[in-house]
């Protein structure tokens, strides 16, 4: 088979590999991608999108039945669930046509199979085993992703015991259900499952729900949920899983007491394992660290010419850091001026539950393990006339300032549309503004953005509306 | 259509200068490479080259003027075929203040006129172009648009509101930075990535504008009646004034003196010059002081923690030894700085404070010559000076003032006996630099200095 030779080739057609690509095109840069399933990834087709989709469905079925409260009569609601699954394979798939269409504007090559390293600065792609191209490239990038972890005794069958693919699918809603692990994923399930009426119960191993987010906005989080009927049990695991026909029971250990609960379905969400197999990396300096390929500021390997990024090189498990580090990746190759390796304290993180949950940034408590002295503000959402008129009374910002200079080491928020609030302070973060800026900022009234304005004013003692 | 010279930037900080003397009449021809002004900064006297050839049209600022903002037009050049009728447009006068964008001048005819850059004009004097550490010609002396290059003080600085804050709070001067963000904006990674290295904190800003050169101050402040002659004062007097009371007022000094007998380094000098070639490209002849600058920079890389300066965001420990030593010239001094004094031989010490002196005393040391390093010397043993305390040279932690080598009584082995001995008195900012810390340099200065062999090593 003749070689096809290409500046760029990326293997993993993902957030990071499909915007790397663009990127490439973009400089210039002879550019190939391979995919072995879906343009778009596991973002795109099984994460992000197609669960804000069921997400929205949730929504509206808080609205409907609290739309007393807004003045309709609504009766009889029922949900036609096959349609709820519907729309949102839908929604994934009007998108993963619009990657593929971007990708062929910008003159990407894209080839249907799996992408292996095949010796230095070659990449050979199969697909169901049979040889479909040879490529030649200087710079190869890994973006293959990763997959659901597993324990050891609490494996997936696809059925009883699902991953977040399942779970986005079901065949139909189940009355009860486990979700074990409370990071996004987990909590955005054990959300959307109770808005839809499940019965919910949440293990998770370490004392908190959310553990990456700051311990307020967790306990606040916390308490949203379990005032919704979802039931917590945190410093807890699950032992064993005992499947039945058409239920499992599961054994948990909480503060030392092992208790049963037997639900429908189990969800497990106890994070990511890099796709680090059947790539090629045998052979190559590439070095592999837990289940993650080990890169430099700049995404490269340790073999030359060999590049990764996104979740396959660890977390922040997040698209949008993918993407970043792609166009990251690709701006270094093509020798772009003025890149700056990716700083993880700058990207904000997104948890779609109910309230939602957003935040960029230190911690209140990682600020103080750095020896910041901090200044904090808060303002709550029953403070805010938007969050009033729109009956989300129930929602903190929560901003985080070193004392010395004003940065804004972080911003935390819970409640209501913060996931699209948050931007503000990345913004911000990334304009290295301190308080005085944000302070002058006029915000629009009356909006949510008001309460970051409120916030950051707290912080230094000066909060109008509180 | 004239083209303006503009006041040039002499180094990244310098505003604004006095422009100490025309060397060309308005109406003389000037020819590529003729000076045909004197520009004074801080410390050194530049001259301004011409670099293509007209005729100087009009002197617009005249010599002598104090407080010329860089980038003021301070002369218009005629470019072949042009008379002074075109020059009636420019009849403004000088101007203090950076002129608004001359609308004539934005568009120069491609096929320009002389161009100026200011250059050093001691032998060889590369000319860095003045004040260029990022693009734009600074020395381009007609810039059509006022766009001054970032770097020039005075010009716009881009920088993210965290950096100006941590710049302002550690008293670094953001203009000598580069910044690495969008556009060369400076981010917060360049401030820190400054202190890391010790950038000198910005205690040589150029002086506030001085208004009309030397208004006589109330002459009861002064002179208490007694009949005076008022003597106005160069910028370099001013900067003096300036940064020694800064010193005095602001660091906290403490002294520390040590006998240091000088018998074998007296005997290793004469030794070493007597082998020197009398005449020729290897002729030498060491001073004591060369010895005192290489003993001192192997006691500062000793004991490092004495190498440092006060920052409000930390103590810099400085990288390498810098040692600056002070030269008296015709009314002021300076310091030209002996850099990575620890790793050079004598000979290139004494080389190199050589060229320094001589052309200290001529005012044509370049700016990066005389601003920064981390360590002082000031030595007036020659004056027969016995001992004395310098004033710390702001932001450098200590100042080693050197008396003069005599012939004393020493007590040895409990008998008295006659040494020469050499009394050094280190001044210290207690900020950054503890009394032990201090004593353990003197130690480890003594200890170089008594035997002075170890210099070799």
């Amino acid at each position: 088979m003749a070689e096809q030779n290409f500046d760029v080739v990326i293997i993993g057609g993902g957030p990071g590999g499909y915007v790397a690509a663009i990127r490439a095109a973009q400089l210039n840069l002879n550019t190939a991608l391979v995919e072995r399933e879906h343009l778009g990834g596991i973002c795109l087709n099984w994460g992000c999108i197609p669960t804000k989709a069921l997400l929205r469905t949730a929504e509206v079925g808080h609205l409907l039945r609290h739309a007393d409260a807004y003045g309709f009569k609504v009766e009889n609601v029922s949900v036609d669930w096959k349609k709820v699954v519907d729309r949102s394979r839908k929604v994934a798939a009007q998108l993963a046509a619009g990657v593929k269409h971007l990708l062929k504007k910008n003159k990407v090559t894209v080839f249907d199979g799996s992408g292996r390293l095949a010796g230095r600065g070659k990449v050979s792609v199969t697909k169901d085993g049979k040889p479909v191209a040879d490529l030649g490239a200087k710079h190869i990038i890994l973006a293959t992703g990763a997959r659901a972890r597993t324990l050891p005794g609490l494996d997936p069958d696809g059925k009883l015991v699902w991953t977040y693919k399942e779970a986005m699918v079901a065949p139909s809603l189940p009355k009860s259900l486990l979700v074990v692990g409370s990071g996004a994923i987990g909590i955005e399930f054990a959300s959307f499952y109770r808005n839809m009426g499940a019965e919910v119960t949440v293990v998770e191993v370490m004392d908190r729900i959310l553990p990456v987010e700051d311990e307020e906005i967790s306990a606040f989080a916390r308490k949203q949920f379990e005032k919704q009927g979802i039931k917590i049990h945190t410093g807890a695991t699950v032992k064993a899983l005992k499947k039945g026909a058409d239920s499992v029971t599961a054994t948990i250990e909480a503060a030392g007491k092992p208790f049963e609960l037997t639900v429908d379905r189990v969800i497990l969400a106890v994070g990511i394992v890099g796709n680090v197999e059947n790539i090629g990396l045998e052979g190559t300096k590439v070095r592999v660290d837990k289940a993650h390929v080990v890169v430099d500021e700049w995404l490269r390997t340790d073999e030359p010419g060999v590049y990764a990024i996104g979740d396959l090189v660890g977390p922040p498990w997040l698209a949008h850091k993918a993407s970043h580090e792609g166009v990251i990746c690709v701006e270094k190759i093509a020798g772009v001026k003025d890149v700056h390796p990716l700083d993880v304290t700058k990207i904000p993180g997104c948890t779609y539950c109910m309230p939602q949950i957003a935040s960029v940034g230190l911690t209140e408590k990682a600020a103080k393990e750095k020896g910041y002295q901090v200044r904090i503000g808060r303002f709550p959402y029953i403070g805010n006339g938007k969050a009033i008129a729109l009956g989300e009374p129930e929602g903190m910002v929560k901003t985080v300032f070193d004392a010395k200079t004003g940065e804004l080491l972080g911003a935390h928020m819970i409640g209501a549309e913060v996931t699209e609030l948050i931007q503000g302070f990345s913004i911000a973060r990334t304009l290295e503004t301190t308080e005085a800026e944000l302070m002058h900022t006029v915000f629009p009234h009356p909006t949510l953005s008001e309460m970051m304005h409120e916030s950051v004013l707290d912080a230094y003692g000066r909060a109008i509306h509180f | 259509m004239p083209i303006e010279v503009l006041m040039p930037a002499l180094s990244p900080t310098m505003t604004e200068g006095k422009l100490a003397a025309w060397k060309k009449k308005e109406g003389d021809v000037v020819k590529s490479g003729d000076v045909i002004a004197e520009i004074e900064t801080d410390k050194a006297t530049m001259e301004v080259e011409a670099v293509d050839e007209g005729t100087l049209g009009k002197i617009l600022v005249p010599a002598g003027t104090e407080g010329v903002k860089v980038n003021t037009p301070i002369a218009l050049i005629l470019a072949e075929g042009e008379d002074a009728s075109a020059l009636a447009k420019f009849d403004g006068g000088a101007k203090a203040e950076a002129p608004a964008p001359a609308a004539p001048q934005t568009k120069a005819p491609e096929p320009r006129g002389p161009q100026l850059s200011a250059v050093e004009a001691a032998p060889g004097g590369g000319s860095r172009p003045s004040g260029a550490e990022s693009g734009g010609s600074a020395a381009g002396a007609h810039r059509p648009a006022p766009t001054p290059p970032a770097a020039a003080a005075g010009a716009r600085v881009f920088a993210s509101p965290l950096a100006r804050r941590m710049a302002e709070q550690a008293g670094l001067d953001l203009s000598q930075l580069t910044g690495s963000g969008p556009g060369g904006r400076i981010i917060k990674v360049d401030v820190e990535a400054a202190l890391r290295r010790g950038a000198a904190p910005a205690v040589a800003r150029a002086p506030q504008p001085a208004p009309t050169p030397v208004q006589a101050p109330p002459a009861a402040e002064v002179a208490m009646g007694s009949p005076y002659k008022l003597m106005p004062h160069s910028t370099m007097r001013k900067v003096i004034a300036r940064r020694l009371t800064e010193s005095k007022q602001q660091v906290p000094h403490f002294y520390l003196t040590v006998d240091c007998e000088i018998d074998a380094l007296l005997a290793a000098r004469a030794e070493i010059n007597a082998k020197a070639p009398e005449k020729g490209e290897g002729a030498y002849k060491l001073s004591v002081n060369d010895f005192i600058i290489k003993a001192a920079a192997i006691a500062l890389r000793r004991v490092p923690a004495a190498n440092a300066a006060w920052s409000e965001a930390g103590t810099l420990l400085f990288e390498t030894v810098d040692i600056s030593v002070a030269v008296a010239i015709p009314n002021g001094l300076i310091t030209p700085i002996v850099r990575n004094a620890d790793q050079k031989g004598l000979l290139q010490i004494s080389r190199e404070m050589k060229d320094f002196i001589a052309r200290a005393r001529e005012g044509k040391l370049k700016p990066e010559e005389y601003q920064g390093g981390t360590f002082s010397i000031s030595n007036l043993g020659m004056y027969g000076i016995k001992d004395f305390a310098a004033v710390i040279n702001p932001p450098q932690g200590c100042i080693l003032a050197v008396g003069a080598g005599e012939q004393r009584p020493v007590v040895k082995n409990g008998a008295l006996a006659v040494a020469t001995v050499m009394s050094c008195t280190l001044s210290v900012d207690h900020r950054v630099v503890d009394g032990a810390v201090g004593a353990e340099f003197l130690q480890a200065f003594k200890a170089i200095v008594e035997n002075p062999i170890m210099m070799l090593l």
